[in-house]
């Protein structure tokens, strides 16, 4: 039964990755291995189109993997196997965490928790900049400074930043609406 | 039934416009379920990412679970769970399916280097958001430097970040230490 088997699979890809899409890449290869399902070079692709398409990765790896080896009912059944676990650890969390919520111990755990939060989040958006703003590869090149910068990028960067907080008439648009626009944006200027 | 809905809708818009994993979520989390909707606070967005960020599968999925959970029960972090994962689950399987060079096209490339642009300067956005609700004294400023440069420096696993933390706060409190 190749779709049971399928969400048991993600499962169990869904149960061991803590902490990030990226996690999932090892055992991806390692089921390639044992069901032969997909090869090496899918999952290469699989990472192609999980970088330029909605969704966090896991997701987009488990319907991909899905619907290649077992079609449409495939695609739901891995992508449901892989966050059953969640849905399953995080209820019960919750019911641990409500009983618990009011505990001086616990409200100084989250104290500490918030700023890393926050600075967890920031030092992924510092990524995002370094590949959406920069091209440290051309300036390995090149050796040229201003290559490290990616000018149009770093304009239209600068004109949404205004447009996204300060400028009244946009400021409280939906992001949604930003990003759409970028994109048009982004296929006639790059 | 309209309320579990309504949290499938949110977590659709959410699982929706995010692009490149799963950070840039953040900014739509925070207009759709903090500024619309008033469910839950960002200190509390802050929390359920922090243990979410521990927790086995997806971190902005295990985000939305709790959310839903809070609103409505059970079948709410499940309606939330699913609604985040619908619309990956359907432009993939289309990919799959139609468009088997859709990634390498130039025109997709082209528009999603431009997303990719308004992601940071949403991402930035939402940062300071956060940042209003979370650092809000020297100890916290300390807090957030050291994780944000260790993250950035080290290969160190972000749950170890979460754990320390978890464990300096309780520190803080149980020794006094002084807000000034």
């Amino acid at each position: 039964m190749i779709i049971l088997r399928l969400w048991w699979e993600f499962f169990k890809i869904g149960m061991f990755s803590v902490g990030g899409g990226m996690a999932t890449l090892p055992f991806l290869y390692d089921m390639s291995d044992r069901t032969g399902w997909f090869t090496y070079d899918m999952i290469a692709d699989m990472l192609a189109v999980s970088e330029s398409t909605p969704g966090p990765i896991g997701i987009n790896m488990a319907t991909y993997t899905g619907y290649v080896t077992a079609g449409i009912p495939g695609s739901i059944a891995a992508t449901l196997g892989v966050i059953t676990p969640g849905i399953i650890i995080v209820l019960l969390i919750v019911a641990v965490l409500d009983r618990f919520r009011k505990n001086k111990y616990v409200e100084a755990a989250f104290y500490g928790l918030r700023p890393a939060s926050t600075g967890l989040i920031a030092a992924a958006g510092v990524l995002v900049i370094q590949i959406a703003l920069l091209n440290v590869d051309l300036y390995k090149q090149s050796g040229n400074l201003l290559d490290v910068f990616n000018i149009k990028a770093i304009i239209l960067a600068a004109v949404l930043l205004v447009l996204t907080r300060w400028f009244k008439p946009t400021k409280n648009l939906h992001p949604i609406i930003f990003i759409v626009a970028s994109a048009v944006v982004g296929i006639l200027i790059f | 039934m309209k309320e579990l809905l309504d949290i499938f809708t949110a977590s659709f818009k959410v699982g929706l416009m995010t692009f490149g994993g799963g950070y840039a979520m953040l900014p739509i989390l925070q207009r759709e379920v903090v500024e619309t909707r008033k469910w839950v606070t960002e200190e509390e967005v802050l929390d359920y990412y922090a243990i979410g960020q521990c927790l086995p599968g997806i971190i902005m999925v295990n985000t939305m679970i709790f959310i839903g959970q809070k609103r409505r029960g059970t079948l709410g972090g499940i309606a939330a769970a699913l609604g985040t994962v619908c619309p990956a689950l359907i432009i993939i399987t289309i990919i799959a399916a139609v468009l088997s060079g859709f990634a390498e096209a130039p025109v997709v490339k082209s528009a999603f280097a431009g997303i990719r642009v308004c992601v940071c300067v949403l991402i930035f956005n939402a940062v300071m958001k956060l940042w209003k609700s979370s650092v809000i004294d020297w100890k916290c400023l300390v807090i957030f430097i050291l994780v944000a440069f260790g993250s950035l420096f080290t290969d160190i696993t972000p749950v170890l970040f979460v754990v320390a933390s978890a464990v300096v706060g309780i520190a803080i409190s149980c020794l006094g230490v002084k807000s000034k």
